[in-house]
C-alpha cells in the first residue's frame, strides 16, 4: 500500500492512547488470569500428589530403589521393571490402589522378591529410579523383616518350626537362631530367630513361608523399623575397645555378682 | 458464479466423490497405528512375543531400541531428578522423530486417549449437540508450564498422577484398577461439555508434541489452495481448524501454502475428506507450487501460482 497522501484527508485523530492501554490492560489481566489459573492448578497437582504420596507399611519396592522420595521423583511410571521381572513378584500400582500410581511394588506375603543374582529389574530401569550400582542382590535394601509377634511365633512356643530361617537366602546370617531356656518345660531350649539388620534385604521369603495363618515375622520399611541411637549416646564397652584400654586411668572395676564369677579384677 | 480458470482448464469435471477407500485413508491408517502401538506392547505379556518392553512412557524394543516420552522425562526432571542415559537417549530418539514427522502426530497416530476425545466428539456430532464451552486456545500451554511447575513443588512428576494419556496406556497394558474412571471423565467432558476440549485446549501433553511440532519437517501443505471451492468440508473435519486458514487462503503475511502451526496433528483427514485434493503432505523446506494450471478464485490467486495469462468464465456459458 501506497503511503498516505496529503490529498485524502486524514481522518480525526483517533484516541490511539485509550485504545491502546484498553487493549494493553486487556492483554495484561488475560495473562494475569492465565498465571493466576496455571498456578491454582500446579499448587492444587502438587497438594495431590503429596497426599498421594504415602506408601501402605506393606507394600515394597523393587531392590535398589533408595528413599522412597528420591524414587518417586525418578520413576517415570512405565513398567519395565515389572515386564522383566521372571516371577509374579513386582506389579504395577493400579489406579485407585493406595500405592502411587503406576509405581511398582511388590507385598511379601503374596509373591517375594527372588533375589535373581543378575538383578533384571534395576537393569531394566531406564531413569536409574532403581540404582544401577547396585550389582550384588545381597546388597540390595528393600525392607526388614521383623519377627512382630512373639505371641504366637511356633518358635517361642519352644517348638522347632524354623521355616522363616530355613527360607532365608542368607540363613544364619540375616536370621539366625538363638538358643533360650525354655522356662515352660524346663529342660529345653527355644530358639528364636532372630533378625540381623546389617545383613536383611527385605526380600520377604520369611513372611512369605511363615506357617501361621497370618505371619508372625513380617517385612516392614527399614524407615518403620529401625531405632536410631542419639548421636551424643556413647556405649561404654565399645568406647573402651576403640580406646584400647579403661577410658579412665586408675578406675577400680569390682568383681560382678555372678555364678562363678571370674577373679576380682579381671577383664578379659 | 464467476469463476476464472487458467488456460486449458475446460476439461471434464472431477468425478463428483471419490472412492470411500480414498476419503478415509489417513483416519484408516491412523486408527491402525493406534491400535498396532498398543497390539505391540500387549504381543509380550499375551502371548510371549516380545518384540516391545514396558509402555508408551518409556520403552525398549528387540532389547536393544529405548524410547522414551521426552515430556514425562522432562517432569522427572523438573522433579529434580538427573535422568539416566538409556533415558535422555529415549527421550532424544523420540524428540529427532517427532521434530521430523510433526510433533502432535503423536496426538494423532499414537495416543490412544485419541480413540476416546474421537468417539466423543463422533457421538457429540451425531446427536448434534452444541459444541459446548470453548476454553482459551493458549491453555494448554498455561498448563504445560502448570504440571512442570508441580514437579518442581513436589519433587516427583505429578502430574503423572492424573494424567489421562499415561494413564491409560499404562491401563491397557498393566491391568485399569479404577482408571476407566479417568477415560470416561475426559470423554464426557468432551461429549457434554466441551467438544474437542480435552485434546484441542487442555491436554498438556498435547501442548508439549505442540511446541516440538512449531518447527517439525513434515507439514500438511494446501498445495493446490486454487482449486478450493469453500466447501469447508475440510474445517469441519480438522480437530484444529484454525491452522487451516492461513495455508489455505493465503492470510498470512508470507502466504505460505504450509499449515505452520504446531498444533495441527498432521492427522490427514483434511487430506481425506477434500474432494477438490487440495491438501497434501510436503516438507517444510521444499517449494510447495500447484502441479499444475488449476482453478482459481481470483487473478490474484492464479498470478501468485506463476500464471501470466488468465481466462475468466465471465460471461461464457460454463
Amino acid at each position: 500500500m501506497d503511503t498516505p497522501s496529503a490529498r485524502t484527508p486524514s481522518p480525526p485523530p483517533a484516541p490511539p492512547p485509550v485504545r491502546g492501554q484498553g487493549a494493553r490492560r486487556r492483554f495484561l489481566v488475560k495473562i494475569a488470569r492465565a498465571a493466576a489459573g496455571a498456578g491454582v492448578f500446579a499448587l492444587a497437582l502438587d497438594l495431590f500428589s503429596r497426599d498421594a504420596h504415602g506408601l501402605p507399611a506393606v507394600a515394597l519396592r523393587p531392590p535398589g530403589a533408595g528413599d522412597e522420595g528420591a524414587f518417586l521423583a525418578a520413576c517415570v511410571r512405565c513398567g519395565l521393571c515389572v515386564r522383566d521381572c521372571p516371577y509374579p513378584t513386582l506389579g504395577l500400582a493400579r489406579f485407585g490402589e493406595e500405592v502411587p500410581v503406576g509405581t511398582p511394588y511388590f507385598i511379601a506375603r503374596r509373591a517375594p522378591c527372588e533375589m535373581c543374582e543378575d538383578i533384571p529389574c534395576v537393569k531394566a530401569c531406564p531413569t536409574a529410579a532403581l540404582d544401577p550400582e547396585l550389582t550384588h542382590i545381597d546388597a540390595a535394601r528393600m525392607g526388614l523383616a521383623v519377627l512382630t509377634d512373639h505371641e504366637t511365633c511356633l518358635n517361642f512356643q519352644g517348638l522347632r518350626c524354623d521355616v522363616c530361617f530355613r527360607v532365608c537366602p542368607l540363613m544364619d546370617k540375616a536370621i539366625t537362631l538363638e538358643m533360650l531356656h525354655n522356662p515352660r518345660t524346663g529342660k529345653h531350649a527355644m530358639f528364636i530367630p532372630t533378625v540381623h539388620s546389617e545383613a536383611c534385604t527385605g526380600c520377604g521369603k520369611c513372611e512369605r513361608a511363615c506357617v501361621l495363618e497370618r505371619a508372625a515375622i513380617r517385612v516392614l520399611p527399614r524407615h518403620l523399623v529401625k531405632g536410631e541411637i542419639g548421636d551424643h549416646y556413647r556405649l561404654g564397652w565399645v568406647e573402651e575397645k576403640r580406646h584400647g584400654g579403661p577410658l579412665v586411668p586408675g578406675l577400680i572395676d569390682l568383681p560382678d555378682r555372678m555364678p562363678a564369677s571370674p577373679s576380682p579384677g579381671g577383664r578379659p | 458464479m464467476t469463476a476464472i480458470r487458467a488456460r486449458g482448464q475446460y476439461d471434464a469435471p472431477p468425478p463428483r466423490r471419490r472412492p470411500w477407500l480414498r476419503r478415509h485413508k489417513w483416519l484408516l491408517l491412523r486408527r491402525a497405528s493406534q491400535f498396532g502401538v498398543i497390539a505391540l506392547f500387549l504381543a509380550g505379556p499375551m502371548y510371549g512375543v516380545w518384540i516391545v518392553k514396558g509402555s508408551l512412557i518409556s520403552s525398549k524394543t528387540m532389547g536393544v531400541l529405548p524410547l522414551s516420552d521426552p515430556y514425562v522425562a522432562l517432569q522427572s526432571l523438573a522433579a529434580g531428578h538427573l535422568l539416566a542415559s538409556t533415558t535422555l537417549i529415549g527421550a532424544a530418539i523420540v524428540l529427532g522423530f517427532y521434530m521430523l514427522v510433526g510433533g502432535r502426530a503423536y496426538c494423532a497416530f499414537v495416543c490412544p486417549m485419541n480413540i476416546v476425545t474421537d468417539a466423543a466428539r463422533w457421538l457429540s456430532k451425531r446427536l448434534q449437540l452444541p459444541k459446548g464451552w470453548t476454553p482459551p486456545a493458549e491453555t494448554r500451554f498455561w498448563l504445560l508450564g502448570a504440571t512442570l511447575l508441580a514437579a518442581v513443588f513436589a519433587a516427583l512428576p505429578a502430574w503423572e498422577l492424573i494424567n489421562p494419556v499415561t494413564v491409560l496406556s499404562r491401563s491397557l497394558l498393566f491391568g485399569f484398577g479404577y482408571a476407566w474412571t479417568v477415560v470416561f471423565a475426559i470423554f464426557v467432558f468432551d461429549f457434554l461439555i466441551s467438544r474437542r476440549g480435552w485434546c484441542g485446549r487442555l491436554c498438556p501433553m498435547g501442548a508439549f508434541y505442540g511446541v516440538l511440532g512449531a518447527g517439525a519437517l513434515l507439514r500438511v501443505a494446501a498445495k493446490e489452495r486454487e482449486r478450493c471451492d469453500d466447501c469447508m468440508d475440510c474445517f469441519a473435519v480438522c480437530p484444529e481448524p484454525q491452522v487451516i486458514a492461513p495455508a489455505l487462503r493465503g492470510t498470512q503475511k508470507d502466504a505460505s501454502r504450509r499449515i505452520l502451526s504446531g498444533v495441527c496433528t498432521n492427522c490427514g483427514r483434511c487430506i481425506d475428506v477434500c474432494e477438490k485434493e487440495v491438501f497434501a503432505f510436503s516438507w517444510r523446506l521444499a517449494a510447495v507450487r500447484p502441479t499444475g494450471p488449476g482453478v482459481f478464485n481470483t487473478r490474484e490467486g492464479a498470478r501468485e501460482a506463476g500464471y501470466s495469462h488468465v481466462e475468466t468464465t465471465e460471461g461464457r456459458k460454463p
